[in-house]
């Protein structure tokens, strides 16, 4: 209960840090960029053809516009950074500092990554403005009742990002270092989410691969939602899938946190 | 307040030897040891208590606090705060206790201390009126006004464990274990400090358990002091009797009005320095009321002043025991 009574002063604390790393936070955007870069690619192959995709969609130059663009705001709203915050909290022993508060250590994390969320929709705001003077917003859904599941779908791709970060952050209590173990979930994640490229141009066996595994719930089921590939009917159930992964992540990361910390050995001082 | 009985910390180490070849080793075989950072230790501290918590380099001082505040899961042994068990961190044990490291710190690098202060007060769900009214003293206590609003990494030593004290105390904890609050210090800014700490103490009856190799800190705040050793329990009770049990002795200053020959005063006890104008002699505790007389008999003293050594001294030979006590142990193994 306190721990809700101190979220709002959390939030606007961790929005206080943000402003100061404005300047780390715009260089983070750039490294974050991939999406446009995919873009220029793909509408360049698409105006020699048009792609056709594996469930017979075909991807025109406009159609790949609105796709990474939505991928680029997607990829923006859904980030988090906690398995690089506690691994580095855990080796250096200032983990210490935060469980001696009496607040849970994934609300602050919770916290601490949904405060920079006001300067990513900044961010996003110029890419808003391009897709929206671009070829690509005619290959957006105009539909209330989609935009509002988006905006679930959003709150779900966040919590398996999150909570991810979280799980593989608490490894960090068990071995040495887990940084390794988020470079190779990186790694997948670029390959299976969609984020590099749409899972419907994926060969059939990857892409039924890609819907057991949680990186399409991230960044692909978002985008498809809204830039045509799946229609509310086939969302419903990616959807369900999509917190299932959300849920699932959260209690193993507040499994492994919950043993990990009695692992903690507080080093230093 | 406090309860130790049987307390023991063991942690396995990975070991290994400098370069390649070893760490390519290491690769495919491990190789580890045990280390009894704290071994079987019991102690109770009473509510409003202020004890030094006293001990060599790598004696179990910071684990046994760590233990305390629930930062670390005994291997075994009892332990109770104020009947809670630390290591279950419940909410209401971790308002009442406040752990502060020398070398840690809470307060946000890049904003001001206030914004720690606010942060503290929401998470520590103190009611708003309260918390002006606590921070308004700390702030005047430590004279910090001019600091809060500056980002902390403006902050220089000195101010920032003023400010990092404040933090750890808007909250009004009743248990404190304090880790080397005044490391790296000036002397002046450790007065500062003990005066606030023992002012916060009275006023509030909290209680104190404090390591810091500043001995002044010791004995200005700490009646009564732990020793340990190799995570043992090696001494417990008041400070004089410590001294008491290491150095026996007491210090006797002499001043002359004449030159005296070193000769004369070593009849008294062992000389520590001689010059012709001043003497420092060493005697047994109840050798001082003879040596006295007979050096205000014998010889031309315009001052004299009987004192126990100085407690660095006393500690530097503790300790310094202590370590030829290992150093044989580990020969004869």
């Amino acid at each position: 209960m306190s721990s809700l009574k101190a979220l709002p002063t959390l939030l606007r604390i961790g929005f206080s840090e943000a402003i100061v790393y404005r300047a780390e936070m715009l260089i983070w955007v750039l490294a974050t960029t991939m999406p446009l870069i995919m873009l220029a690619l793909w509408t360049a192959v698409a105006e020699v053809a048009p792609v056709a995709g594996l469930a017979g969609r075909t991807w025109s130059s406009g159609s790949f516009v609105a796709y990474f663009l939505i991928v680029f705001i997607v990829r923006q709203l859904i980030s988090s950074w906690a398995a690089w915050e506690i691994n580095f909290e855990v080796r250096q022993g200032t983990l210490a500092m935060r469980l001696l508060r009496p607040i849970h250590p994934i609300t602050s994390y919770m916290a601490g990554n949904l405060a920079y969320l006001p300067q990513r929709f900044l961010v996003t705001l110029p890419i808003v403005v391009v897709l929206v003077l671009s070829p690509g917003l005619e290959h957006l859904s105009k539909s209330p009742a989609v935009w509002a599941m988006w905006a679930f779908s959003l709150v779900g791709g966040w919590m398996i990002t999150f909570f991810a970060n979280i799980a593989i952050g608490a490894l960090s209590l068990f071995i040495e270092s887990s940084v390794k173990i988020m470079d190779v979930w990186l790694a997948a994640f670029f390959v299976f989410s969609g984020y590099l490229f749409p899972i419907d141009l994926f060969p059939a066996w990857l892409r039924s691969a890609s819907d057991w595994l949680p990186f399409r719930y991230q960044i692909g089921v978002p985008v498809e939602l809204v830039t045509g590939g799946l229609t509310v009917e086939q969302a419903w159930p990616l959807l369900l899938r999509q917190w299932g992964w959300a849920l699932g992540l959260l209690m193993l990361a507040l499994t492994l946190w919950q043993v990990g910390v009695r692992r903690f050995q507080a080093v230093g001082g | 307040m406090i309860r130790i009985r049987g307390l023991t910390k063991h942690y396995r180490v990975h070991k290994r030897p400098p370069g390649l070849g070893a760490a390519i080793r290491s690769v495919f075989h491990r190789e580890y040891t045990l280390v009894k950072a704290v071994d079987g230790l019991d102690f109770d501290v009473a509510r409003g208590e202020r004890v030094g918590f006293l001990g060599p380099n790598g004696a179990g001082k910071t684990t046994t606090l760590k233990m305390l505040s629930g930062l670390l899961h005994p291997t075994s042994g009892e332990l109770s705060v104020d009947g809670h068990l630390p290591q279950s961190r419940e909410t209401a044990f971790l308002k009442k206790i406040m752990l502060v490291m020398g070398q840690k710190q809470q307060l946000l690098w890049d904003l001001p201390p206030a914004e720690t202060f606010e942060l503290n007060r929401a998470i520590y769900d103190v009611p708003k009126d309260e918390f002006r009214k606590r921070l308004d003293e700390l702030i005047s206590l430590l004279e910090i006004g001019d600091q809060i609003g500056k980002p902390t990494r403006q902050l220089s030593l000195g101010e920032r464990m003023k400010c990092e004290l404040a933090a750890a105390l808007v909250h009004g904890p009743r248990v404190l274990f304090l880790d080397e609050p005044t490391i790296g210090l000036d002397v002046s800014m450790q007065v500062v400090m003990r005066d606030f700490i023992r002012r916060y103490t009275e006023q509030f009856g909290a209680t104190l358990l404090l390591t810091s190799h500043y001995m002044d800190d010791v004995a200005a705040l700490c009646p009564r002091v732990v020793v340990i050793d190799k995570g043992q329990l090696s001494f417990d009770g008041k400070l004089e009797a410590l001294v008491q049990k290491v150095r026996p002795e007491k210090r006797l200053t002499l001043r002359f009005s004449a030159p005296v020959a070193k000769e004369r005063v070593a009849e008294l006890g062992t000389v520590v320095r001689h010059d012709a104008a001043e003497s420092v002699i060493q005697i047994p505790h109840d050798s001082v009321n003879g040596a006295v007389g007979r050096a205000l008999a014998e010889l031309p003293v315009v001052d004299l002043n009987v004192e126990n050594p100085p407690l660095e001294e006393v500690m530097s030979e503790l300790f310094g025991r202590s370590r030829a006590a290992r150093a044989e142990g580990e020969s004869a193994s």
